[in-house]
């Protein structure tokens, strides 16, 4: 009727944002934190190669509470560990995407 | 060998290196100092990274370097005027004092930068806005939380607050504020656990000894939390907190959060009577507005005036390692002047 | 907001205001949306000020929406200008009043330019004098029709027959303030209070009682945007920007807001019709909207004008919620006095009028 709608920000409202699973993830492999974004995870990624999928940028995400596009995406994961083995502040990666995923999974029918 | 006099202008803690250098070298030297009492900003902070000592501790070890037979220090004193004859350079101070010098060195060292001048910060506005400094002035009380009139639940740093702003006209890096952000950040936690800090950086320039290395504790044992984007601008919220607006450009999203404390984190700007000296001197001044050495690499201590020194951060912004690296680099230059 | 703390800084964005003799640059979509505005800001000047303004029917649009628009190129819009000042300098005015922000904006573009490319004044001097045998001066002057009343606001307050106060409470009207992008964005230092802390309608609003909002959205724009709202498939940008400065105010629960651009005054009032209509949000008490008025239609109520003869009765969100809390006396039936009985406008499904 109108020929336009209004639009849902793309903005991080980082007070509105559970942010409870965030913390509950951490919890459970708190080697994320000590992440500095150097992409080299994303580089090697075997699913990054093929698809949209970025880990480093979802691990960004998760960190601000932002969970919309983490569950479909994570899915893309093939476990292969490479990105553990590249990280040069040792992060994790490979148990943080299990333990995400399982509490996403979990989390579902509350938060999701 | 015949005693010479050196002039050691500014005496926070290039000058005081500098004097107690040229002291044991069996030279003369005035130091002064336009304020009331040497150390330059060392007076200012409270803990020093990357160790987190007293900045007291370092002071006093300055002071009691400088308590030599043979350094007059004068505090409250400016240099008026200059003139040169020969090889010797006579200073007319205030109180109409004059001496003469056979060298003079520069360690007029910096200002902080005006924060206020990034009017989007709100700093002289909003109560919640502080400076680096101001936040070392209030570490120095035994209890941090009652130095606030309401809880503070969260802190943001801001990084690069007049550095690195072709807005303010300043270019340059001001080098130490990432690490202060670092070190502050963590101070803050300790004292304060339940607060949580976050970091806006735009880059981390991790660049000394040991500064990485608290990087990651920052992250890893305190939880502090850095993201990379610069705060575009704070503005009041209805509970009395500040809104903040960046870009979270790891997400390539915009982000906003809301904040009780802020801190900016200003920059080094060159000392305001610099121009003055320049003119008196005649040294060049660099595009950065700080002095300019005669050469970046091999003679980073001289100026283009024979028998005129510079060390510390009135070349450019660095640490306090550095400043007494350079000012024990001059104290050797003036000696090889002076006595060939 | 510390009131005293940004007072401070608003100080050190004095701008030079001419005080008398202006030759007037009317903006060419208030005289629809608030048709009463212009006519409003002549009248204070010529009848309560003694001002001496010149209205000059020979002057056009300044086109800057089919600019910002990229309908049209910059030379064109560069000359019809220079016509205004070739209009000013006839007349031998010097001093020009601008009713709209994004003209004022322009014509601050204009001369800035001009100063830093000085060739470009010559070929713009050489179209105009070949399209119309025209020639002109610079302005020694150049202020917003809001900068005049804010340097003229004490005079107004002095004369004043109603107070920005709530007449039951006592307490001071709360108000939003919106300056508009192109008031001090482009050149901060052409705006009074610059454009982080903007002073001028806040200054207008102190002095005659009462008190301004610094809300977090507030230095955010309207979201008019020009190509942004003129394309229908762009349109959702526009209305979302407004929407957010909406939904950033409203817990301070505003009285009024007053807008300084042509623009911005209508998005801001008639979005709130749209928001209501396309999701049922409405930003006032009993689902009425956050009133909107001019500085113009301000300073007229404050002097004590008939709300119908300041044209209200053309906004969408309905101003009598605020008139009886100024405790204003007010005919209903004069509302749409000039209007034929059968073409009184619409009620809107959801937001109340
Ligand atoms: C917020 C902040 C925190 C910092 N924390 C640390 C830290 O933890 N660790 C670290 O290594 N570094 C730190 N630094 C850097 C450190 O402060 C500098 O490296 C050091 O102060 C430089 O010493 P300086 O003598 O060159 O200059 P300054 O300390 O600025 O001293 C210059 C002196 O010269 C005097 N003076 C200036 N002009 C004149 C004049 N015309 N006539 C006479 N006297 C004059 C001044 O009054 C002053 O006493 C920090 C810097 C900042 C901004
Ligand atoms: S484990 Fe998953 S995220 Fe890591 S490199 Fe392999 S596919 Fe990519
Ligand atoms: S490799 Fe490690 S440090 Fe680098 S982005 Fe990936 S997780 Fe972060
Ligand atoms: S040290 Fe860090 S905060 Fe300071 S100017 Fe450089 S990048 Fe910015």
């Amino acid at each position: 009727m109108w020929g336009y709608k209004i639009i849902t920000t793309n903005q991080i409202d980082y007070d509105k944002n559970n942010r409870a699973i965030r913390n509950k993830i951490l919890a459970l492999e708190p080697s994320l934190r000590i992440c500095i974004a150097c992409g080299a995870c994303t580089a090697t990624c075997t699913a990054g190669n093929l698809t949209p999928f970025n880990i480093r940028r979802m691990n960004v995400l998760l960190q601000r509470g932002e969970y919309d596009d983490l569950k479909s995406e994570l899915g893309k994961c093939m476990l292969c560990g490479k990105c553990t083995l590249v990280c040069p502040r040792g992060v994790n990666l490979r148990n943080l995407i299990l333990k995400t995923r399982e509490t996403l999974l979990n989390d579902e029918c509350h938060v999701l | 060998m015949q005693t010479k006099t050196i002039a050691i202008i500014g005496a926070g803690p290039a000058g005081m290196e500098a004097s107690a250098s040229l002291a044991k070298l069996g030279h003369q030297v005035v130091l002064i100092e336009k304020k009331a009492s040497t150390g330059g900003h060392l007076n200012n902070w409270h803990h020093l990274f990357p160790d987190r000592r007293p900045a007291k501790e370092l002071l006093q070890k300055l002071k009691q370097e400088v308590n030599h037979s043979n350094i007059e220090v004068m505090v409250n004193t400016a240099v008026h005027e200059v003139k040169q004859n020969d090889y010797r350079y006579e200073l007319v101070l205030s109180e109409k004092n004059v001496i003469n010098a056979n060298a003079v060195l520069i360690t007029t060292g910096f200002e902080l930068f005006d924060a206020a001048k990034k009017e989007e910060y709100g700093y002289g506005i909003y109560n919640q806005v502080i400076t680096n400094s101001d936040l070392e002035q209030l570490f120095q009380a035994d209890n941090l939380a009652a130095q606030f009139k309401k809880p503070v639940k969260r802190v943001a740093f801001v990084h690069c607050v007049g550095s690195r702003d072709a807005k303010v006209n300043n270019h340059y890096c001001s080098k130490v504020c990432c690490v202060t952000a670092v070190k502050q950040s963590i101070e803050f936690k300790e004292r304060m656990p339940e607060t949580e800090v976050f970091c806006f950086y735009m880059d981390m320039r991790m660049f000394g000894p040991y500064y990485e290395e608290l990087y990651r504790e920052a992250q890893e044992k305190w939880g502090i939390v850095f993201i990379r984007g610069k705060i575009s601008e704070a503005s009041q919220t209805r509970d009395g907190s500040l809104q903040i607006k960046a870009e979270d450009t790891l997400a390539s999203k915009p982000l906003r959060m809301n904040t009780d404390l802020l801190v900016l984190m200003a920059g080094m700007v060159p000392a305001e009577g610099n121009e003055h000296i320049s003119r008196q001197f005649k040294l060049a001044i660099g595009d950065n507005r700080f002095f300019k050495s005669k050469d970046n690499h091999f003679d980073n201590q001289l100026s283009d005036t024979p028998g005129v020194f510079l060390a510390g951060a009135c070349l450019a912004p660095m640490n306090i390692t550095d400043t007494i690296s350079q000012a024990r680099a001059a104290a050797l230059r003036i000696h090889e002047y002076l006595t060939n | 907001m510390e009131t005293k703390n940004s007072t401070r800084l608003w100080k050190s964005y004095q701008k030079e205001i001419a005080d008398d003799h202006y030759y007037y640059a009317r903006s060419c979509i208030r005289q629809n949306f608030f048709p009463a505005s212009e006519k409003v800001f002549l009248k204070i000047l010529q009848e309560e000020l003694q001002k001496d303004i010149y209205d000059d029917p020979h002057h056009t649009t300044c086109t800057g929406i089919a600019y910002h628009s990229d309908i049209i190129p910059q030379e064109t819009t560069a000359t019809v200008i220079a016509r205004h000042f070739a209009l000013m300098t006839e007349l031998g005015y010097e001093n020009l009043a601008i009713s709209c922000v994004t003209s004022f904006g322009l014509y601050t573009e204009l001369l800035e330019t001009w100063k830093h490319f000085p060739e470009e004044e010559a070929k713009i001097r050489e179209l105009l004098w070949k399209a119309t045998r025209r020639e002109f001066s610079i302005p020694k002057n150049l202020a917003h029709s809001s900068d005049i009343i804010f340097h003229n606001r004490e005079e107004i307050n002095n004369k004043s027959k109603r107070r920005l106060v709530n007449a039951k409470t006592g307490q001071p009207l709360k108000v939003v303030d919106h300056i508009g992008c192109h008031y001090a964005k482009l050149f901060p230092e052409k705006g009074i209070g610059g454009a982080e802390f903007p002073y001028v309608l806040t200054g207008m609003v102190e002095s005659w009682g009462g008190q301004v909002i610094d809300y977090p959205e507030r230095r955010h724009c309207c979201g008019f945007g020009f190509r942004q709202y003129l394309v229908m498939a762009n349109r959702g940008y526009s209305v979302s920007n407004s929407k957010k400065k909406f939904d950033s105010m409203a817990p301070y629960e505003p009285d009024f807001i007053v807008s300084n651009c042509p623009g911005c005054s209508m998005f801001m009032d008639k979005w709130q019709y749209t928001i209501a209509e396309m999701e049922g949000t409405t930003y006032g008490k009993g689902g009425y909207g956050i009133p909107v008025l001019t500085y113009e239609e301000m300073a007229g109520l404050v002097l004590g004008y008939d709300p119908w003869d300041l044209g209200l009765q053309m906004h969408q969100v309905s101003v009598e919620p605020l008139l009886d809390k100024m405790g204003i006396d007010y005919s209903k039936p004069n509302k749409y006095k000039t209007q034929q009985p059968n073409s009184f406008p619409k009620k809107p499904l959801k937001l109340m009028v």
